[in-house]
């Protein structure tokens, strides 16, 4: 659906990261974890197109707290790259934006009872906070590794060990938890049966992610990102290859409509 | 005062208003149906088929630019077949004129894929892209050379009862002369202009954005080249012109519509706002009720020089 959003806060949580949240209408905590919205960062021609999220967090605020009846909210992490950004990071309480939402393929999220592993490379996070609080309201046994260049790209992980998820940290330069690429303290961790896991993050990140799973017989499921126009399905700007794809037989995947959610084995990772 | 008469007749379709989707930029229509009343608009035009399904260029396909857009996708679809059998029965089910774009690899396979759409009672015209290289003759674009822009309208023309629209490309020295060809060679209609060639880099890494190099710059950096090109052919052919390029709001609709544009396709302005379309067709009429104007045939070509 098409709708339009209040900023209600929109807070730098380390430099360059922001949280955001904004008002929603009721229909969006039916969000499946996974799951994206584009938002329209200003209502002009630079930048042009619609900026694509996945959700942090849905949630409602109380009567008492919307001072009316109960309000719908939804939340964003995001990191400033580039220009719509930067504007984003601008935006104050109050301040309207236009949404499409939700948008794409959620987390598939397997068997109860399964152990299920987050892998977070950076802003790779954000989508993974959603899930872990539904995965823990089923009961599910849940344990976050988040990885980042150094210990500013690490976020929010209070918030993870809030909801009583086990969470391992890493950083390329040490300054946070251990001292090392993700991949590296998930691959002590991997057990052959029993699991299943969830991860978004960079490219390399999430191909070292696949190629790990498939080696341990884990399933796994990452979350893509790619440059794409409408994020419905229209513009065919946003594909990956599929699995079997080849220059006789090619097989490209929305990122946006048949993603961004895909299990690793679908994608071509070579 | 009674609503403006906003309804077009193009080339025998008849239209409720004068507002199109453009190819590639609107699927197959079912996409936009949970943001828009496909029922609103004047007609759609569906992403451009080939003989056999297309896959499309490597990735990165698209960029921004300021103020709009480069995309090489490479004419992605899924085939005229497949069009039928699986696209069409929900698209025949809307109220709304269907045009389907269409390309060929070569001169047999644009007459090929014409042939398999007509007589469909879905179809109510067809719209040929003449902007993609014909293999057999070196690469040469038909789009860009009047003699083989006319060979294939010839023969499209030989295989289609459909009202038969061109779309052509701004990537020429004169666009006037390629209008002229293509009306001679039997064009009901033509549509410009389709996406003018450009290329992005990143300096940093030294490379091209696009894995294709270069791309088609679309959204509204583009306009006032589609306005300048839209108002000297439509003073130089008597078939009907369909104004395209960097229309985001009514009022850039109305523009092309005084230049001589009998009506006009949305692009981009769907990709950031999946219901422009509909939104610019009632602002359009809105904007003649403002203005006291009873009927949009009385705005085309009506620009005061």
């Amino acid at each position: 659906m098409q709708f339009k959003s209040m900023v209600v806060s929109n807070v730098e949580l380390s430099p360059g990261y922001f949280r955001m949240r904004m008002t929603a209408p009721p229909e969006l905590q039916q969000t499946l974890p996974g799951q994206f919205l584009m938002l329209r960062v200003i209502d002009s021609i630079d930048p042009l197109l619609r900026r694509p999220f996945g959700f942090f967090d849905v949630g409602t605020f109380s009567a008492e707290y919307a001072g009316c009846g109960t309000q719908t909210y939804s939340e964003i992490l995001y990191k400033v790259v580039g220009k719509g950004t930067r504007m984003l990071s601008a935006l104050h309480h109050g301040d309207l934006l236009d949404v499409l939402a939700p948008l794409g393929k959620g987390f598939e999220p397997g068997a109860a009872g399964e152990e299920k592993i987050l892998v977070g490379g950076g802003i790779g996070l954000a989508p993974l906070y959603y899930l872990a609080k539904e995965l823990v309201a089923r009961g599910d046994k849940v344990r976050l590794f988040a990885g980042g260049r150094n210990r500013d790209d690490i976020l929010c992980i209070t918030e993870f060990e809030r909801l009583g998820v086990e969470t391992y940290v890493s950083t390329d330069d040490g300054t946070l938890g251990e001292s090392g690429l993700v991949t590296e303290v998930l691959e002590r961790h991997l057990a052959p049966s029993g699991m299943r896991i969830f991860a978004c993050g960079p490219t390399p990140m999430l191909r070292a992610v696949a190629l790990m799973a498939q080696a341990h017989q884990v399933p796994c499921q990452v979350s893509m990102e790619a440059y794409m126009a409408c994020g419905v399905g229209a513009c065919l700007g946003c594909v990956m290859k599929g699995a079997n794809h080849s220059e006789e037989t090619p097989d490209y995947r929305c990122v946006c409509k048949d993603g961004p959610v895909f299990d690793s084995t679908e994608l071509q990772w070579s | 005062m009674q609503r403006p008469d906003m309804s077009v007749e193009l080339a025998g379709i008849k239209m409720r208003n004068p507002v199109m989707t453009a190819s590639g930029t609107f699927g197959y229509g079912a996409e936009f149906a949970d943001y828009l009343d496909l029922e609103s608009i004047g007609a759609m035009i569906t992403k451009g088929l080939s003989l056999r399904p297309k896959a499309g260029n490597p990735t990165p396909r698209i960029v921004e630019t300021p103020g709009g857009m480069l995309n090489a996708i490479g004419l992605q679809n899924v085939g005229v077949d497949a069009f039928i059998a699986q696209k069409l029965p929900y698209l025949s089910k809307v109220a709304t004129p269907v045009i389907v774009n269409l390309y060929g690899n070569t001169l047999e396979e644009y007459g090929e894929v014409a042939a398999r759409l007509d007589g469909l009672p879905g179809v109510a015209g067809i719209e040929v892209n003449i902007s993609c290289p014909n293999v057999k003759q070196g690469g040469i674009v038909f789009g860009t050379d009047p003699l083989a822009a006319q060979e294939v309208v010839r023969l499209v023309k030989r295989n289609t009862s459909k009202p038969m629209i061109v779309k052509l490309s701004p990537n020429v020295t004169d666009v006037v002369l390629m209008a002229r060809a293509c009306a001679d060679a039997g064009a009901d209609a033509l549509s410009l202009i389709n996406t003018l060639t450009g290329m992005a880099i990143d300096l940093d890494r030294r490379r091209p954005v696009l894995a294709n190099i270069t791309g088609g710059l679309s959204g509204p950096a583009i306009k006032p080249v589609a306005l300048r090109m839209v108002w000297q052919v439509a003073k130089c052919v008597s078939i009907p012109v369909i104004g395209i390029g960097g229309i985001m709001n009514a009022r850039d609709a109305l523009e092309f519509i005084l230049a001589g544009a009998s009506a006009v396709q949305v692009g981009t302005a769907s990709f950031l706002d999946p219901s422009a379309a509909q939104t610019i067709a009632r602002d359009m009429e809105q904007y003649l009720v403002d203005k006291g104007i009873s009927s949009l045939a009385s705005m085309i070509g009506a620009l005061e020089v």
